[in-house]
């Protein structure tokens, strides 16, 4: 008999076609991989979150292995001597089990602490380049209100994680998180009991905090998401306006192979940089802190820093307390104000923002070019007072640590941050619309006049001009100058970026290519255009 | 009355009697001798029960003590006042803070202050410690107070576990739980622990300099002082932090300044990098 000889360069194909068969994907399939993405570097600051959220399930996951959700009181014998004979609770003394007895235990819980602070970062990173550039605007609106319900949800996750270890931090936490709720008018104290399962700590709430951290939070932050990028893949990705970009089309790469690729070569990059900052540097020592004790508050007990604006607040509040001479007397106490209205109007704003803007601007226009900062100066001006007001909120949650190592008065610290808190954010929105208006008049002027060359021409009458290199052909004017349209995107204002150093080398540490000459006269420089590029499309329209 | 008995009576009997043939000018004589002897009489007893004009500047001052007092009017009569009673307005009085205060203050360098402020900060001391023992010594004589026990080692047989519990429970509201510090008031602080010495963080203890209240030894017992005094200066200062570098220990605010320089950073830079190979 012959032995049928094994063809191996074709084997995939044959797989493909049948899985085809049996499946009939690849019509589908070819569409999924054709798919464009535009690309920006400011496109990938999403992602970040993205992929620091599966570094986040895949430690939390392996945490779990170890972690004790109980309150239940027993006497640390672990290997960290200073706690040794100390009593805790369970869940405590597994916490201090998985930093100092599980193998690789420390920096799994440390990736995990990073990888939340990161993801929290990286949402807002990505929400202000959504803003700053208007890709909220219709008909991205609800995956702006999904973006912004998704911070929200992310700081529950953060809170949450945060109190699981029941160490003398998360316990300070859990206290002020008690007291918010009992602030609340009415309903406080049954909001309070009923999550504590009584008076505040109780022995239930380490257990519940820990379903709602590894079960119903991550479920929620998981539907959020894939409706997040589901929404971004059914109404495709904005981009710059730019040669060959329409409000009707995507220029960018296909899914596949290289965006794909570079995806998953940018997760490896978020990957590895939380791996590195969960090896080299410690987060939460929470042996430090020891275990939580109601008589236990250390100085320096600060939130993560996205809850850090909501410590801020409650710092600069004044002790304005309303008495409501309703029978027996009822009183708002001033925590009300900064940790429950504060924050419901900040969620309100956010989440509404498109539509404001959209009503105040009466734009019910669909649009999937996106705006320059420069170019919208109100709104950029707006956010730059939202991120004032929240930078001064957030720096006066850790104003007694800036405090100490700075050498100023705490009472000091608090003023500035009441008067910044008013003051700023008017500043911010006014210095940044003219910084805009200002930016945009330079464009037009490098438009109208040309880019400045930094050569002085003296003339025969013995007047200095300054030659300008001119960006489109003479249109005939007596001054030489053509007229260009500005189409939103950047105008080049260096004579390199006209090309006139030569081509740039390229190559990342060393060049990989022998650089050429460059061209003799920097006065002259073989100002060319730029070749056409091809338009790559989906193959579907927008409309 | 005979002359016999007369003899055998003694003069004072004998000069009170008043014959009556006794002319007017001894009866003058003898009132004036009889005045004369009385205030000589109340002058010498006030000379001997009345305090010496000179008491005040010399005390009986042991050989260190008046050592000390000699540094005293050079470089603290100033605001601490002669005698160190203190001054209105500059420095307190120093009459019964013991020899625990100024060893404190002046082997930490706080005391000679250099200016008047909120709080003193640590210096390099400008006495030796020689002098230093002799102005505790010249406090302690003035006016009694507490005093730090002999030897350098005070944490012996200290219980690293207990003296962590009570450093948490008394010293980390102020001085955090990495004994680094904290912010109070009006530009006061608690200050970092990690230069005190045994000696110093047990004279603390004692004297509770400047905003520290005072744990005398009906609050925390000499044994538990040791303990917590173990657990700062073996666990706190010596702990190799095992999570890597530590961020100054000043807890989440560092940790978030660390994700936004180091974590977003590097990821802006990676995502320019990756979004430029086009």
């Amino acid at each position: 008999m012959k032995r049928r000889k094994l063809d191996l360069a074709a084997t995939p194909g044959k797989a493909a076609v049948g899985v085809d068969d049996r499946f009939a994907v690849a019509t589908p399939l070819r569409k999924l991989l054709n798919k464009v993405f535009p690309d920006h570097w400011s496109f990938l600051l999403g992602e970040i979150a993205l992929f620091s959220f599966v570094v986040l399930l895949l430690t939390g996951v392996f945490l779990t292995f170890f972690f004790e959700p109980a309150m239940t009181e027993v006497v640390y014998d672990g290997s960290y001597a200073p706690l040794q004979g100390t009593p805790m609770s369970a869940a405590y003394a597994s916490s201090l089990d998985i930093s100092f007895d599980v193998r690789g235990g420390l920096v799994m819980r440390q990736m995990h602490h990073w990888a939340a602070l990161l993801f929290m970062a990286a949402i807002v990173v990505h929400m202000l380049r959504v803003f700053f550039t208007g890709a909220f605007r219709k008909p991205r609106e609800t995956n702006w209100i999904i973006g912004s319900l998704l911070f929200w949800v992310g700081f529950l996750a953060g809170f949450t994680g945060y109190s699981l270890p029941d160490d003398g931090l998360s316990g300070t936490g859990l206290r002020i998180a008690s007291a918010i709720m009992l602030s609340i008018p009415v309903i406080g104290s049954w909001v309070t009991s009923s999550i504590f399962g009584g008076e505040f700590p109780g022995t239930i709430i380490i257990s519940r905090f820990f379903i709602a951290h590894v079960l119903l939070i991550p479920g929620l932050l998981v539907a959020l998401i894939s409706v997040h990028l589901g929404l971004v893949f059914k109404q495709k990705h904005t981009q710059w306006p730019g040669p060959g970009r329409t409000n009707n089309n995507v220029v960018g790469e296909r899914m596949f192979p290289r965006y794909a690729l570079k995806q998953g070569g940018f997760f490896m990059v978020v990957f590895g940089v939380i791996a590195l900052m969960g090896g080299l540097f410690q987060i939460n020592p929470i042996w430090l802190f020891g275990p939580y004790e109601a008589w236990v508050v250390s100085a320096a007990s600060q939130p993560d820093w996205y809850v850090m604006f909501l410590d801020g607040s409650t710092r600069l509040m004044p002790a304005w307390e309303i008495p409501i001479p309703i029978g027996d007397g009822y009183v708002i106490p001033p925590l009300f104000w900064p940790t429950v209205v504060l924050p419901g109007i900040l969620v309100g704003l956010s989440t509404m923002y498109p539509f404001l803007e959209a009503r105040h601007l009466k734009d019910r226009k669909s649009h999937n070019l996106l705006q320059r900062p420069r170019d919208a100066p109100a709104r950029t001006a707006v956010g730059a007072m939202a991120v004032s007001f929240y930078i001064v909120l957030t720096l006066s949650g850790a104003n007694d640590v800036i405090a100490d190592k700075f050498q100023i008065s705490l009472n000091a610290m608090t003023w500035a941050g009441r008067i910044g808190l008013l003051v700023l954010p008017p500043l911010a929105y006014y210095v940044t619309y003219r910084l805009c208006l200002g930016l945009q008049q330079h464009d037009r002027e490098v438009l109208a006049h040309g880019v400045e060359t930094g050569i002085i021409r003296r003339m025969p009458d013995g007047r200095f001009v300054e030659v300008h290199q001119p960006l489109s052909a003479s249109n005939g004017h007596a001054d030489g100058h053509g007229q260009l349209d500005y189409v939103g995107w950047v105008v080049p204002k260096k004579m390199n970026r006209l090309g006139a150093l030569g081509p740039a080398i390229r190559g990342f540490f060393y060049p990989i290519e022998k650089p050429v000459e460059a061209p003799v006269s920097p006065g002259h420089p073989p100002v060319e255009a730029r070749p056409e590029r091809e338009e790559i499309g989906s193959g579907e329209s927008r409309r | 009355m005979t002359s016999d008995n007369d003899r055998r009576r003694g003069l004072l009997a004998r000069l009170r009697e008043r014959p009556a043939a006794r002319s007017r000018g001894r009866r003058r004589l003898g009132a004036a001798v009889r005045l004369i002897a009385a205030l000589m009489l109340a002058g010498g007893a006030y000379t001997v029960f009345a305090p010496g004009a000179q008491a005040q500047d010399n005390p009986q001052l042991t050989g260190a003590a008046a050592e000390g007092k000699a540094l005293f009017d050079v470089s603290c009569v100033t605001c601490h006042g002669r005698n160190a009673q203190g001054v209105e307005g500059r420095g307190p009085s120093l009459v019964g803070v013991g020899a625990a205060s100024v060893e404190f203050q002046v082997s930490s360098g706080r005391m000679p202050m250099a200016r008047q402020e909120a709080q003193a900060h640590r210096k390099p001391p400008v006495f030796t410690d020689e002098q230093t023992r002799q102005l505790a010594q010249y406090i302690q004589e003035l006016g009694g107070g507490p005093v730090v026990p002999e030897g350098d080692e005070l944490r012996e047989d200290g219980n690293i576990a207990s003296g962590g519990e009570l450093f948490r429970i008394n010293c980390s509201q102020c001085h955090a739980f990495g004994g680094g510090g904290g912010a109070l008031s009006s530009g006061k602080f608690a200050p970092s622990l990690h230069p005190a010495t045994d000696r110093q963080i047990y004279a603390a203890m004692l004297s509770g300099p400047q905003n520290m209240p005072v744990f005398g030894d009906n609050q925390l017992r000499p044994e538990q002082k040791a303990d917590i005094i173990a657990y700062i200066q073996e666990t706190l200062k010596h702990d190799q932090d095992p999570g890597g570098f530590n961020l100054g220990r000043y807890g989440p605010s560092t940790e978030g300044l660390a994700i936004f320089l180091v974590g977003i950073v590097a990821l802006v830079f990676a995502s320019l990098w990756i979004a430029g190979k086009s």
